[in-house]
């Protein structure tokens, strides 16, 4: 039988970990550009589009992700289409990142007042070009924190990927496990590995919210 | 799309989700309570404990919040017994759940005692309170109106991240899902169900949060 | 023919009718200014003007465009009807400069350097010229809302709403914004104003308008009517304020 090193155990999981760190962005990145299309629909005046994004919200906000990627695993499968894991993956995470980014740069939104969307209504611009020039720049600054905050929730949501059969850093821990019969020893390091990709983002974000306040 | 969906191949089967709905709930109401439990402890240690104290629980924190459930869940299943502690499925999916709330909310009920104004608690206590009646009356009482909402989010995020119990096939709801999959194949229709079920308990958690907000928080 | 008429409009929020049948008629050049308790619908009337708020029956028009119709272009409407806030509304984001130059740049795709030119304009002659580079939160009260005239004045509007534009000042800012309105007037602009200075009205407006409970209660040319208010409701407000 192999015999696995810690240092082969370290290094395997480390080599996942890339795997994690793609998902990761791939799924904040594309839910961000997501989200950014839903906050428009959401806050625009057009009642069927903030409808619709409501329902969307409900639905990625209020199942666990775990159904989520069950759905879009065999419900890709029923058009006969053959899904890897990457795709259902990359597809549920992107969806359930963007209704979350959604409701937080909502929340960033309507913190603008009022008066600025009465201002610039009667200089003439448009819904859009008032989110483009006016409120998205104010309501950007606020946003920082919270979507830095919600990046580590993206990160730690990736770890579901594993059980529909994506190769990340918790399914190489199981892998691993199996292998070396070590599961405290591979379930303690992958806990740290996530504990390093997550706590400078999550101590990052406290620290900018922080600023924010003094600001004030 | 040729194929069709048929949702009557579930009925068979309508007492396996029942049970594994009814553990989804049991488990979701213990480890609420329990875990708000020991965010109010964690809280109090952090803001009124000795400094070790504070730093012992700041750990804890950071490391929940900053490790997936999934991994904290077979870290526990998987992990502990190599230190010679056996649990079972069921066991160890309270105890996650227990220990994931518990630092959640901690972080939340300290931001709320934060918030609470210095000269509340110098009046208390030149009101000849104790320190532990301080505490309770006017501490936690204003900082739990205060984070109430925050709390209640954070309850149905656990409640939806439980899903992941099944995993070391504690027998909740998913765990049904996965059973009834495994044998009639209709994956889709199963997870669709159920990830509607899981739904209406949010739904319905959220309103029952809100109404028991409302009688708790009555008097103001 | 009027540049803004307005002719029976009515408007409730919910059960509570804010504006109970009003007409009004304002031609080119006029000053308008409108008095009134608080609560009587003044700012609802003025809001109803630029489309900010609808109304449920009556019509308006403003250069000549039906504010509320089917197909009205609200857009076209407001490049031609300035507003001018209490709360002076300033893009905290952008210089003084570029608060003036956004609507000119995005609405009417003038320039950036034309824009810049217009922006030095209209800051001239609200008298900030060396401030076209200050972010509204380094500008005092007075000054910023000198600049909110200047921002709606590179639109080049028909006709300027001002809402109440003195009411958020320190007193001793006060006579400075009400300069630069008084040379407004003076140049021919049409101006709509909904004011508390009452001395202003009477010797800057070319038409008094006195709202009560929803309605134009009585109107006139102000010195006129300040000096001979006809309705006991005028003659107490006018006894109260004045
Ligand atoms: N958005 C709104 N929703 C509901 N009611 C409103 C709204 N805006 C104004 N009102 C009501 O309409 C009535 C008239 O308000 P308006 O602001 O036009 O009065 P005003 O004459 O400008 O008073 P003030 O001198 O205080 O500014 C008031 O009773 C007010 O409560
Ligand atoms: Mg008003």
């Amino acid at each position: 039988m192999l015999q696995f090193s810690f240092w082969d155990i370290l290094s395997n999981l480390l080599i996942a970990t890339q795997w994690t760190i793609v998902l990761s962005l791939i799924a904040f990145f594309c839910g961000g550009i997501v989200g950014l299309v839903l906050l428009f629909m959401r806050t625009s005046r057009i009642a069927p589009l903030a409808w619709f994004t409501k329902i969307y919200i409900e639905f990625f906000q209020g199942t666990p992700l775990l159904m989520q990627l069950f759905l879009f695993f065999f419900g890709i499968a029923l058009f006969g289409v053959e899904v890897s894991p990457w795709t259902a993956a990359t597809l549920a995470l992107t969806f359930w990142t963007s209704a979350f980014l959604t409701e937080i740069w909502r929340g960033c939104v309507e913190s603008i007042p009022k008066g600025q969307w009465e201002a610039s209504s009667s200089l003439a611009l448009s819904y859009i070009e008032q989110m483009r020039y006016v409120i998205l720049p104010q309501a950007s600054r606020i946003a920082i924190a919270p979507t830095v905050g919600f990046s580590v929730q993206v990160i730690k949501g990736t770890a579901l990927a594993s059980i529909i059969g994506f190769v990340e850093l918790t399914k190489a821990g199981t892998m691993l496990n199996n292998a070396t019969f070590r599961p405290f020893l591979v379930y303690s390091l992958v806990a740290l590995i996530y504990f390093c990709l997550c706590f400078p983002l999550s101590w990052w974000a406290k620290k900018i919210e922080g600023r924010l306040n003094v600001a004030r | 799309m040729s194929y069709k969906l048929q949702f009557a191949e579930l009925l068979p089967y309508w007492n396996v989700l029942l049970q594994g709905l009814v553990f989804t709930i049991v488990l979701t109401v213990v480890s609420t309570v329990a875990g708000i439990a020991v965010g109010t402890a964690g809280a109090s240690a952090r803001t009124f404990g000795p400094a070790w104290l504070g730093r012992v629980v700041a750990v804890y924190v950071e490391l929940i919040r900053n490790t997936p459930f999934i991994v904290q869940l077979f870290f526990i299943f998987f992990g502990l017994p190599a230190l010679g502690l056996k649990l079972s499925e069921t066991t160890a999916a309270f105890l996650a759940m227990v220990i994931n709330l518990g630092a959640y909310s901690t972080e939340i009920i300290r931001a709320g005692i934060e918030a609470v104004p210095k000269g509340h608690i110098e009046a208390g206590l030149s009101l000849a309170m104790t320190k532990w009646e301080v505490l309770r009356r006017i501490v936690l009482n204003q900082a739990f109106r205060k984070i109430y909402p925050a709390l209640s989010s954070q309850i149905i995020i656990v409640m939806l991240g439980s899903a992941v119990v099944s995993q070391i096939s504690a027998e909740d709801l998913t765990y049904a899902a996965n059973f009834i999959a495994s044998r009639n194949f209709r994956n889709f229709e199963v997870y669709l169900l159920v990830a509607l079920a899981y739904l209406v308990l949010a739904i319905l958690t959220r309103a029952a949060l809100r109404a028991l907000g409302r009688v708790i928080f009555k008097a103001r | 023919m009027s540049l803004v008429s307005i002719r029976d409009v009515r408007k409730s929020f919910g059960a509570n009718e804010v504006l109970k049948g009003v007409s009004l008629d304002i031609a080119k050049g006029d000053v308008v200014a409108i008095i009134g308790r608080s609560g009587s619908g003044k700012s609802t009337l003025l809001r109803c003007i630029n489309g900010l708020e609808t109304y449920q029956s009556g019509s308006i028009t403003a250069d000549g465009i039906e504010v509320a119709g089917a197909n009205t272009n609200l857009r076209e409407l407001r490049r031609h009807v300035g507003m001018v806030f209490q709360q002076f509304n300033l893009f905290p984001h952008l210089t003084a400069a570029e608060n003036v130059m956004l609507a000119p740049t995005v609405v009417n795709k003038v320039s950036k350097a034309e824009a810049r030119a217009t922006a030095a304009e209209v800051l001239a002659k609200v008298g900030l010229s060396e401030k076209m580079d200050a972010y509204p939160s380094e500008l005092s009260g007075g000054q910023q809302q000198r600049v909110a005239i200047a921002r709606s004045l590179a639109m080049r509007p028909k006709v300027l709403l001002c809402d109440e534009i003195t009411s958020a000042l320190d007193p001793e800012l006060v006579n400075e914004v009400l300069r630069v309105v008084e040379q407004l007037a003076r140049e021919g602009m049409t101006l709509i104003l909904v004011t508390h200075e009452m001395r202003f009205a009477r010797d800057v407006g070319t038409k008094l308008v006195f709202m009560h409970h929803g309605k134009v209660h009585e109107e006139g040319v102000p010195k006129e009517v300040f000096a001979a208010p006809r309705t006991p409701e005028l003659q107490q407000f006018v006894g109260q304020v004045g």
